[in-house]
């Protein structure tokens, strides 16, 4: 299958200038590559520096060094220092991200912020609102909370169009960070059909999970992110 | 990629080594980079960091010490500002541009009616139909959430989130390319501000409009900027994407702007 992201010796430190300008290596070396229609599960301790790697790959952290090769149109781009307008068009077209949390955009419908994707993605708002209303059926979300902001809602709520959000697209590499954290056993069992959905369509994914149960029916492989610390 | 050279791959205002001083103060120093027609800039840094100058010499306001600010006219030339005649100035002020001051006074005219404010912009640019006038501006009243059984009423007699609201109308409805924002939602309510926020967000995407913001609040910067560029002691010290600038902060300045913002 086609590789879709190839990770070379990517490293990452935080310099923290407020505490007196002390280093805080994150992860070094961290190489690894996904193929389309693969979910890759890293694995590892909190702290271990999973989300920063899936942050790195997002262009939402800097990278300090390495690449990070991705299949942006056919050809495979370095988003390691790649200039904001390639990082913005790789998330318009090629990378999503299902953060932990919802970051919600104040009086915005829970519809629209579902549908927002697809509308960046220049599709007509009618079929992106009609994608987003059957996602969030699917992910139980009752009607009558659509046209309310997220910003009201429960944790597992929110979670759940958050998850809504970074589901509608159909971009070829999704990141998906502890989608299963905060929901029942019922919506669990929604994402993990919806990430097997994804697997089919070809889509390569890099996903965090802690349950074991919810790893190992997703996992087609798992990366220890305990190779890529750095050592004291 | 290379090969795929769309209207958006050219550059629409590039700024070159801009710098402004007054006697021996340097307000702003050595400022240079592109925005692309879409993008939308913030410039954030607290009061004094030169943002304010920066703008008005971005928007030909005000004339550079050094350093030059080039844009793209509409029939695709990019031009050096400073060499671009007076007629052809106040055409890009009347058509292609808007600019959004923190005091709507500054951008309304507060004795004429709201429908006037925003009719005269069309008038600038050669509509005389009275009644295609009224009706574009009563649609844009209601595209900026304002009554339209107000359209009469002059704007002094609007609350601070109308005029403002008002304001944004009044520069929109020419249609421009590029919208400079001084401080859009400063001296605001909370509330009024997000709705304002909002309201700017979907219309800066629906039209596909390049912005350059200057605010001192990071959360404007997160809610409606692609990139940030983030200023101190007149110079650009961290530019990068929003999201990377405000979660990933690298300088000590902006490590300092980041950790000071009260968590919601």
């Amino acid at each position: 299958m086609t590789v879709m992201l190839d990770i070379e010796n990517a490293r990452k430190t935080f310099t923290m200038h407020l505490q007196g300008g002390i280093s805080l290596p994150v992860v070094q070396g961290v190489s690894f590559q996904v193929k389309a229609g693969e979910c890759v599960v890293l694995a590892g301790p909190s702290g271990a520096g999973k989300s920063s790697i899936l942050k790195m790959i997002f262009g939402n952290y800097r990278c300090d060094g390495g690449r990070i090769d991705v299949r942006h149109e056919g050809e495979m781009m370095n988003l390691a220092g790649a200039e904001p307008r390639q990082v913005l068009n790789a998330r318009r077209q090629t990378i999503g991200y299902v953060s932990q949390f919802l970051r919600a955009v104040p009086r915005v419908a829970a519809l629209d912020v579902v549908a927002e994707p697809l509308l960046a993605a220049g599709i007509a708002r009618d079929e992106a609102r009609a994608r987003a209303a059957a996602l969030l059926s699917r992910l139980n979300i009752p009607e009558r909370l659509w046209s309310l902001p997220p910003s009201t809602f429960s944790g597992g709520e929110q979670q759940r169009v958050n998850i809504a959000r970074g589901f509608i697209s159909d971009l070829p590499i999704l990141l998906l960070d502890e989608p299963t954290a905060s929901l029942d056993a019922a919506n669990r069992a929604v994402v993990v059909d919806l990430i097997a959905a994804k697997k089919r369509a070809g889509v390569a994914m890099i996903a965090i999970v802690h349950d074991d149960e919810i790893r190992a029916q997703i996992a087609d492989r798992t990366v220890d992110v305990k190779t890529f610390a750095v050592a004291a | 990629m290379a090969d795929m050279i769309s209207a958006s791959d050219q550059p629409l205002l590039v700024a070159e080594g801009l710098g402004k001083s007054y006697g021996r103060l340097a307000a702003c120093r050595d400022v240079s980079f592109v925005l692309y027609p879409g993008e939308v800039l913030a410039i954030v840094g607290e009061s004094g960091s030169g943002k304010s100058t920066l703008l008005q010499m971005l928007s030909a306001q005000l004339a550079p010490s050094g350093g030059r600010v080039s844009y793209r006219m509409r029939d695709g030339v990019l031009r050096d500002l400073a060499e671009l005649g007076e007629a052809e100035r106040r055409f890009l002020f009347r058509t292609d541009w808007g600019y959004v001051h923190q005091d709507p006074a500054q951008g309304l005219r507060m004795a004429v009616s709201a429908g006037a404010n925003v009719g005269e912009r069309l008038m600038a640019v050669g509509w005389n139909n009275y009644g295609r006038i009224r009706q574009t501006a009563s649609s844009w009243l209601q595209r900026v959430e304002i009554d339209v059984a107000r359209i009469d009423d002059a704007p002094r007699t609007y609350s601070g989130g109308m005029r403002q609201r008002l304001q944004i109308a009044r520069n929109l409805v020419t249609e421009p390319r590029l919208v400079f924002m001084d401080e859009p939602t400063g001296g605001l309510d909370v509330s009024v501000q997000a709705r304002l926020l909002d309201l700017m967000r979907s219309l800066v995407n629906e039209l596909g409009l390049a912005a350059i913001v200057v605010t001192h609040d990071l959360a404007v910067a997160r809610l409606l900027s692609h990139r940030v560029m983030v200023m101190k002691e007149g110079r650009v010290i961290e530019t990068g994407l929003t999201d990377q600038v405000l979660d990933d902060p690298r300088e000590p300045y902006t490590q300092l702007l980041v950790s000071s913002i009260l968590p919601p």
